[in-house]
């Protein structure tokens, strides 16, 4: 016969195990590990799309896919989207620049911005880039499949994706998630 | 200055609520008559501080003062009045503060009408109550005070979102809430009953009142939420199993269990542990629904901020209360002695099985919920679940639920006899398969079973009356005049029932809705649900602070009389760069016809147009329901002080 | 309180205690027995699934209803007449594959190409996606509640002004170019 001290404590185990489910969600939802609304990128595991943008002020040259492969093979990089209109990338920015200081080559794409105002955007807060393309009307993006800014993508040694991330890179994602990834694909 | 007081009297609300959570249950521990004594009035203090505190904010927002963020945030000076004080709510601070606000009235609420209760239980139920609500009060001060200022204060507030204005949405969350929350008052009941260790018949009548009131209210909200969705929204549905709609709906389900499983309690001594475990299941629901939604966890119209620290906060409020709550139940669980007999086939029997049937649904709709994030979490897949997977799992459930509905009033107590009882159903069990059976045949099998089961659920009810007015057996006027002295309770049960026949007869119709997507230029027309649909003129038109397009589509008959003339428009906010959709609907009672303006093509118009049979069933039949239930609670009987308690409690029918 | 029988039935009409409480978690167990079984029939036709453009060929045929995300093609909307019903047909991208949509109702105020958009329906006979339901999701700038903490702690930006600022209007000249 069951006993009843098991049937009377059943309601709080479930409750118990629950409540750790949704500790580990929280969890994973500030990590940027868990997100219930995030659309999966198709580019995990594959070469970036061809493409080819002119020169970002204060860069010099732009670059195409085929510059990013090369690049690439030196050292993992960092691809980032960003935009002189969206806030989230103001606060990234510090997190790009510290990545840059601890060796962490990164390329830049303007999207959808005005020249002008993305070369203010750079003098103003720094450049943590070692080149920067513009994409004004943002057909580039459209094919990396982007859904907004600002967007990373994480380039190993053989110029494939190893990782996006959708979202300003936080200090706690770029520790957790970006630093992992970086060793082991030294 | 008036800021500055609201934030105070929320600081006071949150010590006063320590208070009122220690003291009294230690003044019942100890016997203390004086600590015991103080319960009442620190609940009303608390009251009184939170409605200073919800004053100063109203007041802030309604003379637009913004130094107040959340004023800047959520409200502007060119907001109409009306949604300036009913958006105090609409955003995340105001809506924690309406939920401690409404807490602190059921605690008001068992001061003011629980003179009735032994001294000790109403200072241990006041004494959970403010544990709670220190619990939520520390919550908003923390991590949500709606007081916070700004200097200087900018010109204008931001706050003019035109979706946000509209009635449906101005007072679909407080009712929705008072509903939610009023089930505190069961949960505080169960939770000192556990302290107290006992749980009896007196308890029983004590705890109905209060989990019927929070039944109707939380059937009301959310009918008006699904009612406001339908004409909001313009999507022609009225239920989407979005997550918050399911949130609401868990502890509907557990309640009605809840409100139904009291009554054995009451009457028979029986099914109190079901009955304490229900009390405090159904408000845990009601948190953990707060919880999943204000944490971003559970995603869909409804998210306010999404704030994963917030939902920290929440959580642990939650592990305390609800896993204290549990443990509680754990521990001192098998000191509730068990009481009445009862035969398999008795009222009580026909009761747990609609407790079984009720949790069962409520678990299956929990699973659906939380399936897509748990296959998130240890899978990584992306699924969702929606309309095809609840209807193909809630559906079959509740049948038998409505097959029970009819007889269950029917049967004795301890022991009955199923004959006799289908016996005086026989006239409505033959109505009911006639209907169920030419809708089949009409149309299909789903509305055929819905039709049926409407049909049985109404004329049961009927049956249900004329049984106790003993009608055919005696004469007619010795059976109306047995109706005048019937208890209101007895018709309340009658009445309810009888709504939700009403509500599944919406449903039922609902299924059989038609729609079309048209695209028509002026002087066009198309043909749906045997009328004739005539789009007349495309027009611009304006408002204070938007310019529209409007539609004006004719609906003929097949003799060319003109039915009704809807107006559809599109709105276009130029403040905000946002446009909105104008639904129209025309209702006759027993059709809702309803049409929606898409975008325009080189001079015509995406109309979509819907017939709707028997819409406005499914909120009329709530309506009747919630009725049913104040008229429950109107019964004298059932309000009034218990008899003394006595060792052996048995109460007199 | 003592086992009750009714004065006048044997005892072994009355049920024991025992016997009760069998008879309840019976109950008990086939009513969760039916949930889960309920369940898990709907499981196997009901869940819909996620797909993204470059996995379509993962999609579940005979009709299954599944979503479908990613961006609106630029250049792809186009608005025709299908069978007499006004219908909306865009393709769907995720940068490396793209699908045909087509939709016949009203598509949601904020549809926009470029802009991210999920779509519930089901494969078409010619491999494109006939959908039912179109949701588009909402702006283009991401602002996780630490990063507007932040800003505002650094006086970058205050929300009693209201929305973020254009960049360009921001004067700052206390801001010295950081690194190089």
């Amino acid at each position: 016969m069951i006993s009843r001290r098991w049937l009377l404590g059943l309601p709080l185990g479930v409750a118990t195990l629950g409540g750790v489910a949704f500790w580990r969600m929280l969890g994973g939802m500030r990590q940027g590990t868990f997100d219930p609304r995030g659309l999966p990128s198709a580019l995990i595991g594959k070469t970036v799309p061809d493409f080819d943008l002119p020169a970002q002020l204060p860069s010099a040259q732009g670059f195409s896919n085929a510059d990013l492969h090369q690049a690439a093979a030196e050292h993992p990089l960092l691809l980032n989207f960003f935009a002189s209109w969206c806030v989230p990338c103001i606060e990234e920015h510090d997190q790009l620049m510290a990545l840059r200081g601890g060796g962490l080559p990164i390329w830049g794409i303007a999207y959808k911005d005005q020249p002008g105002a993305a070369a203010d955007f750079i003098q103003r807060h720094g450049n943590p880039y070692q080149r920067i393309a513009a994409d004004a009307p943002g057909r580039v993006a459209i094919d990396f499949g982007l859904y907004g800014v600002p967007e990373s993508y994480l380039l190993d040694r053989t110029g494939i994706v190893r990782w996006r991330w959708a979202g300003a890179i936080t200090a706690d994602v770029a520790s957790r998630q970006l630093q992992p990834l970086l060793q082991h694909y030294a | 200055m008036i800021p500055e007081l609201g934030h105070f009297a929320l600081a006071l609300a949150c010590v006063i609520a320590a208070a009122q959570a220690v003291l009294p249950i230690w003044g019942a521990w100890r016997g203390d008559a004086r600590l015991m004594r103080a319960a009442p009035a620190l609940a009303v203090g608390q009251l009184l501080a939170l409605l200073a505190a919800a004053g100063a904010l109203v007041w802030s927002s309604v003379v637009s003062d913004f130094t107040v963020l959340n004023v800047v945030q959520n409200s502007a000076a060119a907001k109409p009045l009306l949604y300036k004080i009913t958006g105090t709510w609409g955003n995340h601070e105001g809506s924690i503060l309406l939920w401690a606000l409404i807490l602190a009235l059921c605690g008001g609420a068992v001061a003011g009408f629980g003179g009735n209760l032994p001294s000790a239980l109403r200072a241990r139920v006041i004494g959970v109550l403010g544990g709670t609500s220190c619990g939520f009060l520390f919550f908003a001060l923390i991590t949500s005070n709606p007081f916070l200022r700004v200097w200087p204060p900018p010109a204008d507030g931001q706050g003019m979102n035109p979706l946000l204005q509209d009635p449906g949405l101005a007072f679909h969350p407080p009712i929705l809430y008072a509903g939610y929350v009023g089930f505190a008052v069961p949960f505080a009941f169960a939770v000192a009953a556990l302290i107290e260790g006992r749980v009896d018949a007196a308890w029983g009548r004590w705890v109905r009142p209060w989990a019927l009131t929070s039944w109707c209210l939380l059937t009301c909200g959310i009918a008006l939420g699904s009612w406001w969705a339908y004409y909001e929204l313009g999507w022609g549905g009225y239920w989407f199993w979005d997550p918050v709609e399911n949130a609401s709906l868990m502890p509907w389900l557990t309640g009605t269990a809840l409100l139904h499983s009291a009554i054995v309690v009451e009457k028979r001594e029986a099914l109190k542990v079901w009955t304490v475990l229900l009390a405090i299941g159904t408000f845990s629901l009601s948190l953990s629904g707060t919880f999943l939604v204000r944490s971003g966890i559970l995603n869909s119209v409804h998210s306010f901020a999404n704030d994963p620290a917030r939902g920290v906060f929440i959580l642990a409020l939650l592990a305390l209360v609800i896993g204290g709550s549990l443990l509680l139940f754990l521990i001192r669980g098998p000191a509730l002695a068990s009481g009445g007999m009862f035969a398999p086939l008795s009222r009580e029997g026909a009761l747990v099985l609609n407790n079984v049937l009720l949790c069962a649904i409520c678990a299956v709709v929990v699973t659906g919920t939380m399936f897509p994030l748990f296959a998130e979490l240890l899978a990584g897949a992306k699924i969702s679940v929606g309309a095809p997977f609840f209807n193909a799992t809630v559906l079959p459930l509740a049948i038998p639920v409505f097959a029970a509905m009819a007889v269950g009033p029917m049967l004795a107590w301890k022991r009955a006899t199923l004959w006799p009882a289908l016996q005086r159903l026989w006239v409505g069990a033959l109505v009911a398969l006639a209907v169920g059976l030419f809708s089949v045949v009409r149309w299909k099998l789903l509305p055929g079973l819905a039709f049926g089961a409407s049909a049985w659920l109404v004329l049961g009810a009927v049956a249900d009356i004329g049984q106790r007015i003993r009608f055919g057996a005696i004469g007619l006027g010795a059976s109306l005049g047995r109706l005048g002295g019937l208890r209101r309770s007895a018709f309340g049960t009658a009445i309810a029932h009888a709504g939700m026949g009403v509500t599944i007869a919406g449903i039922a119709g609902m299924s059989l809705a038609s729609n079309s997507i048209v695209l028509l230029h002026p002087g066009e027309s198309t043909h749906l649900a045997g009328y004739t649909w005539q789009l007349d003129a495309l027009e611009d038109g304006s408002g204070p602070n938007y310019s529209a397009r409007i539609a004006t589509i004719s609906l003929l008959e097949k003799n060319g009389d003109t039915r009704a003339i809807l107006r559809p428009s599109r709105r276009f906010f130029p403040l905000q760069q946002q446009t909105t959709t104008d639904v129209a609907i025309r209702t006759t009672g027993f059709v809702d016809i309803y049409a929606v303006l898409g975008e325009e093509r080189d001079g015509g118009a995406v109309l979509r147009l819907h017939y709707n049979p028997l819409a406005p069933w499914i909120w009329i039949g709530a309506l009747i329901m919630a009725a049913g239930g104040a008229l429950s609670l109107s019964d004298r009987r059932l309000r009034v002080g218990a008899p003394a308690r006595q060792k052996a409690a048995t109460v007199t029918a | 309180m003592s086992e009750a029988t009714l004065p006048a039935s044997p005892k072994r009409r009355g049920l024991s205690r025992k016997k009760r409480r069998l008879y309840l978690l019976l109950a008990c167990g086939i009513g969760l027995g039916s949930a889960v079984g309920l369940m898990a029939m709907a499981f196997q036709s009901s869940i819909e699934l996620f797909v993204t453009p470059s996995n379509i060929a993962q999609a579940p045929g005979n009709g299954r209803l599944f979503r479908i995300g990613g961006l609106v093609e630029a250049g792809s909307l186009t608005k025709t007449s299908i069978d007499g019903r006004p219908t909306a047909q865009f393709r769907v991208t995720d940068g490396h594959a793209s699908v045909g949509v087509s939709y016949a109702g009203i598509l949601p105020d904020l549809f926009r190409e470029g802009q991210g958009v999920v779509a519930l329906g089901r494969l078409a006979p010619d491999g494109s996606f006939s959908a039912e339901e179109v949701l588009a999701k909402h702006d283009e700038t991401y602002m996780p509640k630490d990063v507007a903490d932040a800003l505002k702690a650094r006086g970058e930006w205050n929300p009693a002004d209201g929305k973020p600022p254009a960049a360009d209007t921001w004067i700052d000249p206390a801001a010295k170019p950081k690194g190089g």
